[in-house]
């Protein structure tokens, strides 16, 4: 049962919420709700930003400033508003086909720009509101349903793609660890730059129905049995790690934040004094 | 005291947007509007404003909505294909009522088409290109002067009606430079959007004020919580199946045109009291039209000009009630016949219709109009 500090962030007003029963998001909810609230973040100071997706109706549960965009950009919405108010957290949730594929520009330009937004991406490998079609995540092989054959696209490897465009903080956690999830999110939100959290979330009822993973359960299993931490998976051959999910804490380090640069921009011309 | 520029009709339009409050402009280059994000960039942060040239014109849409929902007035700018880039989170705005500003500096099309050139083909896509029924509002300038004024009115009725605004500008225009009389800041009537009055706890986003039928709207980060979407929604903001609150919305969203109408709608006349036959043209054309109405006058032809201000909502009443003295309307643009839809719709087959179109990446001669004028005569 969460906390009643947790429960306060919730829209009670907005129940029942659409995700299927045993949905991995909802465990992603409660973790981010936690690390807001851990990280003693204010409610109407709060942005959870989101685009399309069963990930992002996220933030219409959420008791905050919220907005629920188009498919792909909401980090393009998002950097819009950081950018007129810095003093604003700003989370920004996201699916796997959100954020990879129709946002995939946006994505790695917010890292780029190392913007202090907190990206969650909630990783199901597959496109769960729409039923059940091949994202970019799915991996070699597996099924969906415009992946009858199996997929041959070979996936991305989202914390790669964050660290090569830029962010400053990147992490991965499973649904099977939610208390790291927490923590991950706490660590992105405390980056004063862009965090990616890439969490690997569960969809039972399109992915799981295709790829012998049908239960909730089934799946938080898969992950238990096929996560490994960054520092085992240094010492593993390219091919013991063949399928498996590495955890833990890719990138932590500092560089200038962008609404700061800008903010240094307005004093140098003056405009502060506007 | 007035002060006298002499501008581009880019750059008169970028500081009239200034002039009006706009704070905010999130962007991306193209031929031929690329002069407005420039400007931007550099006066902006001088008054404290913010401007970011994002990755394209999806994102710079989706910033500039952002900047509002975060309390500014905000505006992006561009042209044909970017015009088409950016529909989706157009729609975004009308349908979550976002108020800003959209520049659209009409180029030859479809296509990449023609970079540097004029045309008029993009009238009929400010009023459909995003999908599902919305209420338009576009102005069209023709002079540099009204590049600067369109601006701060398009602001106006953003702010007011709480939605986005066109203004539909062209290649000429953009590029040209004339005399420009730049008012006293404080002689304009600036319209800012209506703030909530309540608690938060009670603040309704999409809750219309009984007195106007329109939201008042809060901003991200001034102590209100609330909830966004591009789904048809509730009052609350929230996601709906209902089929009451679905058509309530839908309809709320038309009638802040259909309503405000006559509030909204502009025009400009010359010559059409006695006038047997109208030139009905906007943007730069009107120019044209205007030069070959007054040659046709020292002719002794009874011609008038008419020209749309906004070009949606479409000045149809106007245009209805002229053509029942004036039995002909020549109707010249640079496309193979858009406005003329309007124009025919408007007169209800009481004037006769000549159309005059030239797609070819050139202004019409005033000689061109003035031939056509002789010819019906
Ligand atoms: C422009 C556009 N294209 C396509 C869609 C249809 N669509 C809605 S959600 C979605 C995929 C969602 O997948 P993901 O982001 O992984 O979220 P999930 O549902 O798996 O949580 C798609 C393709 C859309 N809404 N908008
Ligand atoms: S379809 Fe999949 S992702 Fe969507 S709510 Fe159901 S389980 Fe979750
Ligand atoms: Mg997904």
């Amino acid at each position: 049962m969460p906390r009643p500090e947790v429960l306060d962030w919730l829209r009670k007003r907005f129940f029942p919420h659409m995700w299927c029963p045993g949905c991995g998001h909802g465990i992603i909810l409660h973790a981010i709700l936690r690390a807001l609230v851990d990280s003693g973040k204010k409610r109407e100071e709060t942005v959870i930003a989101s685009g399309i997706g069963c990930s992002s109706r996220m933030p219409g549960y959420i008791d905050a400033c919220t907005i629920h965009t188009t498919h792909g950009r909401s980090l393009a919405f998002a950097t819009g508003i950081k950018l007129a108010n810095p003093e604003l957290t700003i989370v920004d949730v996201m699916g796997d086909g959100d954020c990879t594929a129709i946002g995939g520009n946006h994505f790695i330009h917010a890292c780029r720009r190392n913007i202090g937004i907190t990206a969650v991406v909630m990783n199901n490998n597959i496109y769960g509101m729409t039923g059940g079609q091949a994202s970019p995540t799915t991996p070699l092989g597996a099924k969906a349903t415009t992946a009858p054959y199996g997929a041959i696209d070979p996936p991305f490897d989202i914390c790669k793609l964050a660290q090569g465009a830029g962010a400053t903080y990147v992490a991965r956690a499973t649904i099977a660890q939610p208390v790291i999830c927490e923590q991950y999110i706490k660590n992105g939100l405390a980056n004063n730059g862009f965090s990616v959290v890439e969490i690997i979330s569960s969809c039972h009822t399109q992915f799981g129905r295709k790829n012998n993973r049908r239960t909730p359960l089934d799946n938080i299993n898969f992950f238990r049995n096929n996560s490994v931490p960054i520092a085992k998976a240094q010492g593993m051959t390219p091919e013991d790690l063949e399928g498996k999910i590495v955890t833990g804490e890719f990138v932590k380090r500092e560089t200038p934040e962008y609404t700061r640069l800008y903010l240094d921009l307005i004093s140098r011309v003056g405009g502060n004094k506007a | 005291m007035p002060r006298i520029e002499f501008w581009q009709g880019n750059v008169s339009l970028a500081y009239g947007a200034i002039a009006a409050g706009c704070r905010f402009f999130g962007g991306y280059p193209i031929t031929p509007s690329s002069e407005i994000a420039e400007v931007m960039s550099e006066e902006l942060p001088r008054v404290n404003g913010r401007f970011i040239q994002m990755e394209d014109e999806i994102a710079g849409i989706a910033a500039t909505i952002g900047g509002s929902v975060a309390g500014y007035k905000a505006m992006t700018a561009t042209s044909g294909p970017g015009f088409s880039l950016k529909q989706e989170n157009l729609g975004l705005a009308y349908m979550a009522e976002i108020p800003i500003v959209v520049v659209d500096v009409m180029r030859g099309g479809p296509s990449t088409g023609l970079p540097t050139s004029i045309a008029q083909q993009d009238v009929m896509q400010a009023r459909w290109g995003t999908h599902g029924d919305h209420a338009t509002i576009a102005y069209a300038p023709s002079s540099v002067q009204e590049c600067y004024e369109v601006a701060i009115k398009a602001f106006n009725m953003a702010e007011r009606f709480r939605q986005p605004v066109l203004i539909m500008s062209d290649e000429v225009l953009g590029h040209m430079r004339e005399k420009v009389v730049v008012p006293e800041a404080g002689d304009l009537t600036l319209i800012d959007r209506k703030k909530p009055a309540c608690s938060p706890d009670d603040f309704m986003a999409y809750k219309p004020d009984p007195e106007d039928n329109l939201p008042p709207m809060a901003s991200f980060g001034d102590g209100y919580r609330w909830h966004i979407t591009g789904l048809t929604h509730n009052e609350w903001g929230f996601p709906t199946n209902c089929a009451t609150e679905i058509a309530f919305k839908s309809a709320r969203l038309m009638d802040k045109v259909n309503v405000y109408r006559d509030e909204i709608v502009e025009y400009e006349t010359e010559s059409v009291e006695d006038a047997e036959m109208i030139v009905v043209a906007y943007g730069s054309v009107a120019r044209t039209a205007l030069s070959a109405v007054r040659q046709a006058r020292a002719r002794n032809i009874k011609v008038g000009y008419f020209r749309p201000v906004t070009l949606w909502p479409f000045p149809d009443r106007e245009i209805e009630k002229l053509s029942e003295k004036a039995g002909k309307l020549i109707v010249p643009e640079l496309n193979f016949g858009q406005m003329i839809h309007e124009v025919e719709r408007a007169v209800h087959g009481k004037a006769g219709i000549i159309q005059m179109s030239l797609v070819n990446g050139e202004l019409f001669q005033p000689s061109e109009i003035l031939g056509k004028i002789e010819e019906v005569a």
